[in-house]
């Protein structure tokens, strides 16, 4: 079994996992494509089975076109205004978001998501170095660790986004709400999995840089830094994530009104009229939340190129 | 379970075996033409060096890895039938213990899969408890023991339900050298009491002389047998065993047997080591 | 000599009260001090302190000001809090039912054929990445603005995924030894499941489940941010924000915090009784 700072237990029975190995590139994009192909399968085959008359992609409901086909059964909840025909969805992104606006529905999205995004790094970056700051601090000063570690997992069980609409009130719904909104949820994660990770150092490795008479910052960053790496990295994919939901959800009860969390609200409010542009603002902010994941996960790799990275959580 | 007529070897192998390929490639020969009869009630130990391909067999005798060529008999059946029968037990290096289970319920729990009632179940534990000598510690859990106390839980669980043959994969690898020693005593112990065959695969050549009736030397990979030391020491054995003469004797004969196996160089020893693995990977998950 | 990723045993010296691990256990008072200390020192900054400084928090009232609001508002007025929290908490219990029960079942069929494994696994992975949050507005077009069983779905999507990988895990990431020994017992596939698979998921599980109870009630809270019956934490919480009563707002909050809390500590009970064995082992707070 490999320690943390890379060493094996030459004791240790071989430790193989009884799973297959990892798939290619290639094969794990293919498996994507089908994931998604059934996904389309299956919907439109509820659809085809049970949902209201097809009729040609982007006709408007009661104008009087054609129907193409017409389904032998009819279940209420597999209408359009539910389940939007799939290429109906994605032709939106290509419709003038407002009647008469110049811009499609596409372009208005990919602004507001880099709007979104751009909260979303501002708070990630701050909450990752108030954990590694926090972390180092706890790692070295263990009566600061107990008297303050269990507030920090205590936040935890608090509903933290729950914070969110009365920081942005508060704060006048600026851009500064959604910053720290985002940095609080960054920083939890990241200050955990830092303490973990500067403290997995094997003992003897850390014997060993004793008998060296290291001093304890050439210890910090020469052992230390290193080993929390793949801990480090498995907090901020976990933290990206959050800190896009917290931009969202802090963006919605305020007035900031060019990112994502105000588009879902304004596509929701005219819902009854095009649900195909509330699920095109969904699959923007899902496309979003996995740029950014990929983003941190290739640096990761770049990272911790040759390493063995802690497990996909 | 069967048996076997007395006359007839509890265990032979003919001609094994045993390739890795991938695909129509053979990557690695583990086994070469191994040929050996184990009488009802031997002792034998199985030594050689890294990736020889010792555990392996034990493997193939166990029918856990199928041999790619030959014939292996246990008891006068193929040894799937053996394994389906519940012929044998086994005791690996680790002790793969149950920590959900108490030490009791560890070596219950064949007995639970063969479908023996409650009232045996208990009597059969509480008797190799006794035999190994943990009858005091029924109601604890394996992570309360040490290591050595762990692998006689193992043993226990291995002859709770009286197989004919134990396998064995370096069971005291794990320990030190005073409380292996203690434990060859033990298992030397039970073997008298109980009449078990045993297949016991090492790579310490004092105890290979000093438990069994006979050594398999083999060679480094591809292994083969290079030759089978009789060890005619007086039983029963203990302490003034290994310091006799004839015992170094011995002792001496298995270290240059192995030595006429082949000696290895770094990037062979590497090799097999990672080889040796990978077959172990492959038979368990295969 | 360690033990793989399941619960085998490992070899450790026999020591008076266990391992050094269980002994963690066993807190003494001098690690309950310290948190105490600084919750009260809190508790007195912001009561007299910030007040004798002169300082005026317009965001966060003092401590008194905050239980007075919980207690004029308990159970009567605009914002009455106690029935509100009884309404996310059965949102959020039947999400945790509903996706604890969904993840379960997906897990042993993910255990069972690697198939499936192999198409759901990059969904879960995904899941993890997308705001799922984002369908909070769909859910309530779909099953009604003031239907609890929206916020409930919400819940239960949030509960699923994390729920469906330990419990995969747990079933597969078995010790190949432990596979090795059942095979030499001739055991069958299902006996296997039975005798290993299932005692080794069960940390895994609770694993997830003290994690995913937070999230149930992250979830239902956050579904109602975007809509629902008013008598519900979320729609107090952003009523009172709205209306700047922020008492009532650290009211609201301290109350789901304090939902959260016990909720998680039901959890840590259930599991203390169910599988006493694993956190003798583990030693974890």
């Amino acid at each position: 079994m490999a320690t943390a700072a890379g060493v094996a237990d030459p004791g240790a029975v071989p430790s193989v996992r009884a799973e297959p190995r990892p798939a290619s590139r290639g094969r794990r994009a293919l498996r994507w494509v089908l994931v998604l192909a059934a996904i389309v399968v299956i919907w439109e085959g509820l659809k085809f089975l049970g949902g209201t008359p097809w009729r040609a992609p982007l006709a408007v409901a009661g104008s009087g076109s054609p129907v193409l086909w017409n389904p032998p059964f009819r279940w209420p909840f597999v209408n359009d205004l539910n389940l939007p025909h799939v290429w109906n969805i994605l032709l939106t992104f290509g419709q003038p978001f407002q009647r008469g606006a110049d811009q499609t529905v596409g372009q208005y999205l990919l602004g507001a998501a880099l709007y979104t995004w751009r909260e979303a790094v501002l708070g990630f970056i701050l909450g990752s170095v108030i954990g590694l700051v926090l972390a180092t601090i706890f790692v070295h000063a263990r009566i600061l660790e107990r008297a303050l570690v269990p507030y920090v997992v205590a936040s935890q069980t608090i509903p933290i986004i729950a914070l969110a609409p009365m920081i942005t009130y508060a704060f006048g719904g600026n851009i500064a709400s959604v910053v720290v909104i985002a940095t609080y949820l960054t920083f939890f994660p990241v200050t955990i999995a830092m303490i973990r990770g500067l403290r997995s150092l094997d003992p003897r490795a850390l014997e060993l840089t004793r008998s060296y008479a290291a001093s304890r910052w050439q210890v910090y960053r020469k052992l230390r830094l290193p080993a929390s790496l793949p801990y480090l990295f498995t907090a901020l994919k976990i933290a990206a994530t959050a800190s896009i939901v917290g931009a969202i959800v802090g963006e919605s009860p305020g007035g900031i009104a060019e990112g994502l969390g105000r588009v879902i609200l304004t596509f929701n409010q005219y819902y009854i009229t095009g649900p195909e542009k509330l699920w095109a603002a969904i699959i923007a902010s899902g496309l979003l939340g996995v740029a950014f994941y990929l983003i941190v996960r290739g640096i990761e790799v770049a990272v911790l190129r040759g390493r063995p990275g802690a497990a996909d959580g | 379970m069967t048996q076997a007529p007395p006359t007839e070897p509890v265990v032979r192998l003919a001609n094994v075996g045993k390739t890795f390929s991938r695909g129509d490639q053979v990557v690695t020969t583990a086994l070469e033409a191994i040929d050996l009869d184990i009488a009802r009630g031997e002792f034998i130990s199985l030594i050689g060096p890294s990736g020889c391909g010792k555990s392996t067999l034990l493997r193939i005798v166990g029918d856990l890895i199928e041999p790619s060529s030959g014939d292996v008999t246990v008891n006068g059946k193929p040894a799937r039938r053996a394994r389906m029968d519940r012929d044998y037990g086994m005791v690996f290096q680790a002790p793969v213990l149950f920590d959900w289970r108490t030490v009791e319920d560890n070596v219950k729990l064949p007995l639970e899969i063969l479908g023996k009632d409650a009232a045996t179940r208990d009597r059969r534990a509480k008797e190799m408890l006794e035999l190994v000598e943990l009858g005091d510690f029924l109601k604890h859990h394996p992570y309360q023991l040490s290591g050595g106390m762990q692998q006689r839980v193992a043993i226990a669980r291995a002859l709770a339900f009286e197989p004919s043959i134990l396998l064995m994969d370096e069971p005291f690898g794990a320990l030190d050298e005073m409380t292996r020693e203690r434990m060859n005593g033990e298992v030397l112990r039970i073997w008298e009491q109980t009449g078990t065959t045993i297949l016991f695969v090492t790579h310490s050549i004092p105890e290979a002389v000093f438990l069994s009736s006979r050594v398999v030397v083999m060679s480094a990979r591809p292994g083969r047998i290079t030759k089978v030391v009789d060890v005619d020491l007086p039983r029963p054995r203990n302490e003034d065993t290994r310091e006799s003469r004839r015992y170094f004797e011995l002792v001496t004969e298995v270290r240059e047997a192995l030595r006429r196996g082949g000696g290895l160089d770094d990037a062979a020893e590497l090799e097999a080591a990672a080889s040796e693995e990978r077959t172990i990977a492959e038979g368990a998950v295969g | 000599m360690s033990a793989g990723a399941g619960s085998l045993a490992t070899s450790r010296p026999l020591r008076p009260g266990g391992t050094g691990r269980a002994r963690a256990v066993r807190r003494s008072a001098g690690d309950y001090l310290p948190p105490i200390a600084v919750f009260v020192l809190a508790v007195v900054v912001f009561e007299y302190v910030l007040g004798a400084l002169g300082i005026r928090s317009f965001l966060i009232p003092k401590p008194s000001q905050i239980i007075g609001a919980l207690q004029d508002n308990w159970s009567s007025g605009r914002f009455s809090l106690f029935p509100a929290a009884i309404a996310t908490l059965q949102e959020a219990l039947l999400g945790l039912l509903i996706g604890t029960a969904a993840g379960v079942l997906v897990a042993f069929a993910t255990a069972r054929w690697a198939s499936a494994r192999s198409f759901l696994l990059p969904v879960a992975v995904a899941a993890n990445a997308v705001p799922i949050i984002a369908f909070a507005p769909l859910l309530n077009n779909w099953f009604g603005l003031l239907n609890p069983v929206s916020k409930a779905l919400m819940a239960a999507v949030l509960v699923f995924f994390p729920v469906m990988a330990n419990v995969t895990r747990g079933l597969v990431q078995v010790e190949p030894a432990a596979l090795e020994l059942m095979r030499s017992y001739a055991a069958s596939e299902w006996t296997i499941v039975r005798k290993v698979r299932v005692p080794n998921a069960l940390p895994y599980f609770f694993t997830a489940l003290k994690v995913v109870t937070t999230f149930s009630l992250i979830g239902a809270i956050v579904a109602e941010y975007f809509g629902g019956s008013n008598t519900s934490l979320g729609r107090r919480i952003v009523e009172s924000a709205s209306a700047f009563k922020y008492e009532i707002t650290w009211g609201a909050i301290a109350l789901a915090a304090v939902t959260g809390i016990v909720f998680y500590l039901v959890v840590v009970a259930i599991e203390r009784l169910v599988i006493p064995w694993a956190a003798a082992l583990r030693g974890d707070s």
